[in-house]
């Protein structure tokens, strides 16, 4: 059986955890004098060693990312973090910046020093305010103790670092949407190539790392790649923060290596809330095909996910029971994506206008089996053709949601409205 | 610029000390522009929404257009264009979130207070918004006013929150400061000046804390 391996949650128990005197207690910025002993370059092995692959749903290798940073280029570079966290069910960055925002701020320092940046940005999602101050606290502490400004700890190593709150864009977790709106501008994403490691942040090498990938990287400095290697599967290594919500017993934030399955992490939260049973849940947020309970026993690590159909996206678990109508859920997530669209390209942009179109009308009893296909197609003309993976997100719901439950879209029809009681799905509705 | 409405213009001594709070803001980044969103945030923070001559004064710092600034500021939700309450209250109806109760909540509390998505109640205490996910989700069905937490909400608790707020009787969030600042003042935070708040409130509410204190009665620890 899989346990728990608390790393980044550690300490979330302990009342002064997020300030620096508990950090420091807890064994913090310990690392980062060890990695400012360190060649730059052997920390970036390390962190390619260790098998790290980014925690904000992408699961592209964190220490590669680094590598492929421009060299030479007569401009600075730059360290962003994406705490712009907003996927619809993702909620761990947002209580590890609460909880403990010196273990990010560390990581910023570490990464900041591999990859040769002397300016970084925490970009955070501007509707959390106490989160905010946190870790501005947090930053304002570092710089007295010497970890952040000019010759961190004697080691002639540079590096300053903002707190900088967006205003509300779910478009500004895109790399390079962010990055734009860190610029000052409407955030909405760049094309790729050039990829922000060559052309970022005014246009110099830049590295954009989640939350959850930068604040691992202490405990690689300290423990070590093989440690961190030797948690999780052969290619999805270390430990995550598996976020469950919705109709569970217990839900909450429960870390664990990857490759844990649902079933096990139900096991910890209680399973599903009493007298009922799982329906479908989404392995990773919104923008990942949603599962059933024929996927329990699937191992939540980036390959077995993608081979059974979805994404580990990021690990956000949302449970839904039998009260739960799947048409009602995807038509709310459409009218998300829809809302959140940014207008640059047509698919997406008038993609998703339609899919929230044809969604109201299904749900509310309207349409045929044909109508079925038509979304199946206007979907099929979204995937793949826009400019940013939001357009590709909003059609995991539409499509996964026809494969698992075409029955229930049909039900609607013959019984001209949703077949559902609302009032049964609610936490006090039992 | 009629996207936003005409507000009243700055005095003297507010002008001066605006300027001083931008300049202030620009100089912690590489490059000026940078400071758009920030500089949104402090003109909110006098204002309370966008106004014509908050756009203008962003425009001013930067040396841009006040059609470049207006551009920006109607791209992000939390940017407002008509004058929001003292208080201003969000229900997430993102599906988990409404699926758990928080379109119960929405329908109640909007009936309740009489008003709709960004809108404010005449006396400008209240005012109400449908919200995406605040990433909060272990804790739906959520509410959050002035972008601090109120975890685990129904439909009875958010109609005592909202008229306890109405009624001036101190309403602290589940996760955050000890009380509620208000919508300005909460701005000012935003466009990155310190309250002094930090260290009020819990370090994480129980359902962040379940797995570690799981993990330490079963005895489990990473390697």
């Amino acid at each position: 059986m899989t346990t728990l391996t608390p790393v980044l949650t550690k300490n979330w128990d302990q009342a002064d955890s997020f300030t620096r005197t508990a950090y420091e207690r807890n064994g913090g910025y310990q690392p980062l004098r060890k990695a400012l002993g360190m060649e730059p370059s052997a920390i970036v092995d390390a962190v390619k060693d260790s098998g790290l692959r980014g925690r904000g749903g992408a699961g592209f290798p964190t220490g590669m990312k680094w590598g492929f940073l421009a060299q030479g280029t007569g401009k600075p570079t730059y360290l962003v973090v994406n705490a712009d966290e907003s996927e619809p069910g993702t909620c761990k960055d947002i209580p590890l910046m609460m909880a403990d925002p010196h273990v990010l701020v560390e990581g910023v320092i570490i990464s900041s020093y591999a990859i040769g940046a002397h300016q970084a940005f925490i970009y955070v999602r501007g509707e959390v305010l106490h989160v905010i101050r946190r870790l501005r606290q947090a930053v304002e502490e570092a710089y007295e103790a010497g970890y952040l400004g000019r010759d961190i700890l004697g080691s002639g190593f540079d590096l300053d670092l903002v707190v900088h709150a967006g205003a509300g864009a779910y478009i500004c977790g895109e790399e390079t949407a962010l990055l734009d709106s860190l610029e000052g501008f409407r955030g909405q994403p760049r094309l790729k190539p050039p990829f922000p490691a060559v052309a970022g942040l005014y246009g110099g090498p830049t590295v954009v790392n989640n939350v959850e990938s930068i604040a691992s990287v202490p405990s690689i400095v300290d423990r070590g790649a093989d440690w961190f290697a030797s948690m999780g599967t052969e290619k999805s290594k270390g430990f995550g923060i598996f976020s469950l919500s919705g109709h569970v017993t217990r839900p909450g934030q429960y870390e664990a290596p990857l490759g844990i399955t649902l079933r096990e992490l139900l096991e910890m939260a209680g399973g599903i809330r009493e007298g009922h049973e799982l329906k479908f849940w989404t392995p990773g947020g919104s923008s990942t095909p949603i599962f059933t309970a024929e996927h329990l026993d699937v191992p939540l690590d980036f390959e077995s996910v993608g081979a059974a159909g979805s994404m580990l996206g990021t690990r956000a678990l949302q449970i839904f029971d039998e009260t739960t109508c799947v048409v009602r859920s995807v038509l709310r997530w459409t009218e998300f994506y829809a809302h959140e669209s940014c207008g640059k390209c047509t698919p997406c942009r008038e993609g998703t206008y339609w899919l929230k179109q044809m969604m109201k009308r299904l749900e509310a009893g309207q349409g045929t089996e044909e109508d079925l296909s038509t979304l199946n197609d206007i979907a099929d003309n979204i995937l793949g053709r826009s400019f940013c993976a939001l357009g590709d997100g909003a059609t995991s719901p539409i499509h996964s949601s026809i494969k698992h439950f075409r029955e229930e879209y049909l039900a609607h029809f013959s019984h001209g409205g949703c077949p559902f009681d609302p009032a049964k799905s609610t936490k006090w509705g039992a | 610029m009629s996207h936003f409405p005409e507000g009243s213009p700055y005095d003297v001594e507010t002008r001066q000390r605006l300027e001083q709070d931008a300049k202030d803001i620009i100089a912690r980044y590489p490059q000026p522009r940078s400071a758009l969103l920030p500089l949104l945030h402090l003109v909110q923070s006098q204002d309370g929404h966008i106004t014509q001559e908050g756009v203008q004064f962003c425009a001013d710092m930067l040396g841009i257009t006040p059609a470049q600034v207006v551009g920006v500021a109607t791209f992000y939700t939390q940017y407002k264009r008509a004058p929001m309450g003292e208080y201003h209250v969000g229900v997430c109806v993102n599906t988990l979130c409404a699926v758990l109760g928080g379109d119960e909540i929405w329908e109640s509390l909007s009936e309740h207070v009489g008003v709709g998505h960004d809108q404010a109640t005449e006396d400008g205490k209240v005012s109400l918004e449908r919200l995406e996910c605040n990433a909060a989700c272990d804790y739906a069905p959520v509410m959050m006013v002035n972008w601090e937490f109120y975890d685990n909400q129904t439909p009875e608790s958010a109609k005592r929150l909202v008229d306890d707020l109405r009624a001036g009787r101190p309403v602290p969030p589940t996760r955050g400061a000890d009380g509620l600042c208000s919508f300005k003042e909460a701005s000012r935070v935003l466009a990155g000046f310190n309250d002094g708040r930090a260290h009020e409130g819990v370090q994480a509410g129980p359902e962040s804390r379940i797995g570690v204190e799981l993990a330490k009665e079963k005895g489990w620890e990473a390697p």
